[in-house]
């Protein structure tokens, strides 16, 4: 096999010169993954290391470059949807929701209302599930063993409720185009209120075991904070946009799907001292975006509440042709998925196959703050910063 | 108070009567078309002017419109307001103030567009994008080079007339399947 | 085992310490976190306690590659990676394994025909021991997989073999 070793790009470091009697020290490029335990997949972090200090850390992704787009213009949406699955793999029943959406827009398909409501029941059912694999990682990365363990079992009752309606545990290919594939199982609703009973207070136990954690709040209180204007001009969305104190939300400021029919708060990060949180947080720092989303968990449970009691019965998907032939036209949609502002940028072309599908990740954009966020950190903070973002490297290099 | 794609329109033709090329505020994804020359100044306008006031860029979209030979790059952009009142509206979230789609039509030959990495940071990343699988130059760019494939990768991906790669450093990529013959137009 | 390996005939006290070792090596096949895509969180399911690889032995991933027994390739390898890939097998120390987990290691899987950037099977760069199907494999099939493996690491010996034809 010849030589598949890249060669090593970048200028020479300029090293400081040692005024006499100080100790000369040397600064050292460190590769951080691809193969990491603590990047969340495959991304490589190039840091710029001066002792234990990192001056500047720039990702370089694409090492999970799969072609999303690509396939986009060579199949029917239908079969698309699966693709979608494997953006997001952690919260796939959002990918499939944003993406469907945006076919039935361009389309002009209308989705009956019990399909609707079981999209969002799926959607809210997979944000929990996403916010606990969040919650577990994170912990793991701070050195806590135990959260991951007791996330990874909520996680399962959930997905034992998704196999029980499509017969998949990761990648639904669920929520199709037009509603949903299949009907909820009998009793599925039962299960899902008993499974709310019981998880709703797993959140405060999770808070006691890990948020208020004297260890952990030392270690990501106060630890790379974005401010909310930076956070708009980095195109920051979703948990980490929150977690710097704007409170914006798709599903309540430009509503889609029937999201306007529920009642649930937005949490952001608050300044310490307030409530119960601890006094060193600060507005946007690691601490603050990973508490939303543990306030966040606590919403979408009401909002699977709200749908227990409004589902009504029907049909769960619109009679959609068998060749759907897409119009000539464009549509860019979003949706708030569980790591941002999940978009697709869909252009037909008078045909069954569309010209172009573009996908708007919400890490991609989450991502490309940390080389101005990790400046001057220590080595042990950029882990914290990093788990705080939450990526999903699925969704950056599509 | 959220304005319109045409009350949007409206004001940029005041200020830039030769910029906006055509106005679509009524397709399903309304927009405004610019002409590439002007699209800098514009942007600058469109997130400074507080009436406007876009400041979140949500996605930069490069669209290949072959067999016609150009490219279109739509740039998604949302401008959000804090609530206005203080106080008891503590919970009020913030408001969207306006959307629109900015289309900037470049010929596939050569597809030279200014940056708007200076004007939002976000475009950073989605301009390197771009780049790298569609081959949009955006002049001006801090730092212009791919970021998904890898630095040595042949082609733009994207276009409509890439041709798939049948080996990348000793591994094979061909498969014998359609998109080889479909893609490769040679055969092994 | 090198330098144990290829000496002796094979008899009675071979075959007990080749039992021993076996069992020993088979039970404690320790795995290196190398988790791409989507596989990765069915592999993070299958360490988690519901159906815990500790049990068999398997539960410590080890983040360096220079202690680890077992390479599970857990998600889509793409040119980019194929490098890294191949670096981090030759850094394990021998024996090492290979378990290949998911359609996208066994053969390119969904992205094996629009796929430009999708290597089409990890054993187009490291050869692989174990095949494990699924998109993504349940952490059953995942268990399967280790369990072909251990059977594998059973049947192996220290005695002489004849030379291979």
């Amino acid at each position: 096999m010849t030589d598949i070793n890249p060669p090593i790009t970048g200028e020479a470091i300029p090293q400081p010169s040692a005024a006499p009697g100080t100790l000369h020290t040397e600064e050292l490029l460190v590769n951080m993954g691809p193969q990491h335990p603590s990047t969340h997949g495959v991304l490589r972090l190039l840091l710029r290391t001066d002792g234990e200090l990192v001056v500047e850390a720039t990702p370089h992704i694409g090492y999970l470059h799969r072609c999303a787009e690509k396939i986009g213009e060579n199949v029917t949406p239908v079969q698309f949807v699966p693709m979608t699955d494997r953006l997001d793999y952690l919260a796939a029943m959002n990918n499939n929701h944003g993406y469907s959406l945006a076919v039935e827009k361009l389309c002009g398909i209308e989705v009956p209302e019990r399909a609707r409501y079981i999209r969002v029941i799926m959607c809210e059912l997979n944000r929990i599930a996403s916010h606990l694999v969040s919650f577990g990682s994170y912990g793991l990365d701070m050195g806590a063993f135990t959260p991951f363990l007791y996330a990874f079992r909520e996680r399962e009752y959930i997905l034992d409720l998704f196999e029980a309606t499509c017969g998949a545990r990761l990648t639904y290919n669920y929520l199709t185009i037009g509603g949903a594939a299949a009907d909820l199982p009998e009793g599925f609703l039962q299960r899902l209120a008993g499974f709310l009973d019981y998880f709703e207070p797993k959140i405060d136990e999770y808070n006691r075991l890990l948020s208020y954690n004297y260890i952990f709040v030392k270690r990501t209180a106060g630890v790379g904070v974005i401010s909310a204007a930076d956070a708009i001009a980095y195109g920051l969305t979703g948990p980490c946009l929150r977690g710097s104190g704007v409170r914006w939300d798709l599903r309540r400021c430009v509503p889609y799907e029937i999201y306007d029919r529920f009642e649930f708060d937005i949490p952001i990060g608050v300044p310490g001292g307030t409530d119960d949180i601890p006094p060193e947080v600060v507005v946007g720092d690691s601490w603050s975006r990973y508490f939303v989303r543990m306030l966040e968990m606590k919403q979408s449970v009401r909002i699977l509440r709200q749908c227990l009691r409004q589902i009504p019965d029907g049909e769960y998907r619109a009679k959609v042709p068998r060749v759907l032939k897409l119009p000539a036209g464009e549509v860019y949609l979003e949706v708030e998925g569980a790591r941002g502002q999940l978009g697709f940028l869909v252009v037909g072309d008078n045909g069954p196959i569309p010209r172009r599908v573009k996908v708007r990740g919400p890490s991609f954009c989450n991502l490309s703050i940390i080389p101005h966020v990790c400046r001057q950190v220590l080595l042990a903070d950029v882990a914290a910063i990093l788990g705080s973002i939450d990526v999903v490297m699925g969704e950056v290099d599509r | 108070m959220s304005l319109t794609v045409q009350e949007i329109a409206g004001l940029l033709q005041t200020r830039f009567p030769d910029a906006v090329l055509e106005v679509d505020a009524d397709s399903r994804h309304p927009g405004i078309r610019v002409a590439p020359e002007s699209w800098h100044d514009v942007a600058l306008f469109l997130r400074d002017d507080p009436r406007l006031a876009m400041n979140l860029l949500r996605c930069i979209s490069a669209v290949d419109l072959h067999p016609q030979p150009y490219i279109d790059v739509v740039y998604d952009l949302l401008s959000m307001r804090p609530p206005v009142s203080t106080g008891g509206g503590a919970a009020d979230p913030w408001s969207c103030a306006g959307l629109v789609a900015i289309r900037v039509r470049l010929p596939r030959e050569r597809a030279h567009v200014r940056s708007v990495a200076d004007i939002w940071p976000t475009a950073n990343w989605h301009e390197r994008e771009a780049f790298d699988l569609m081959g949009v130059t955006f002049d001006g760019h801090p730092d212009l080079r791919r970021i998904l494939c890898p630095d040595d990768w042949v082609g733009h991906p994207l276009r409509k007339d890439y041709v798939f790669p049948t080996e990348y450093h000793g591994i094979p990529a061909a498969t014998g399947s359609a998109a080889d013959s479909a893609g490769t137009g040679e055969e092994h | 085992m090198g330098w144990l390996r290829n000496r002796f005939e094979e008899n009675f006290a071979i075959t007990t310490i080749d039992w021993a070792l076996n069992w020993a090596r088979s039970n404690s096949v320790w795995p290196l976190t190398f988790g791409l895509a989507c596989c990765a969180i069915e592999m993070m399911a299958a360490g988690a306690s519901r159906f815990d690889l500790d049990r068999f032995g398997a539960g410590a991933f080890r983040a360096t590659p220079r202690q680890a027994d077992l390479m599970i390739v857990a998600g889509t390898v793409t040119f980019k990676m194929a490098a890294r890939i191949r670096r981090l097998w030759e850094q394990m120390p021998e024996p090492k394994y290979v378990l290949a987990m998911g359609a996208c290691t066994v053969g390119g899987g969904p992205y094996f025909k629009y796929g430009y950037h999708v290597v089409k099977g990890v054993d187009l760069i490291v050869p692989v021991d174990v095949y494990v199907p699924g998109c993504p494999p349940r952490p059953e099939a995942l268990l399967e997989g280790l369990m072909r493996l251990q059977e594998k690491i059973r049947a192996e010996t220290i005695a002489k073999r004849a030379e291979p034809a």
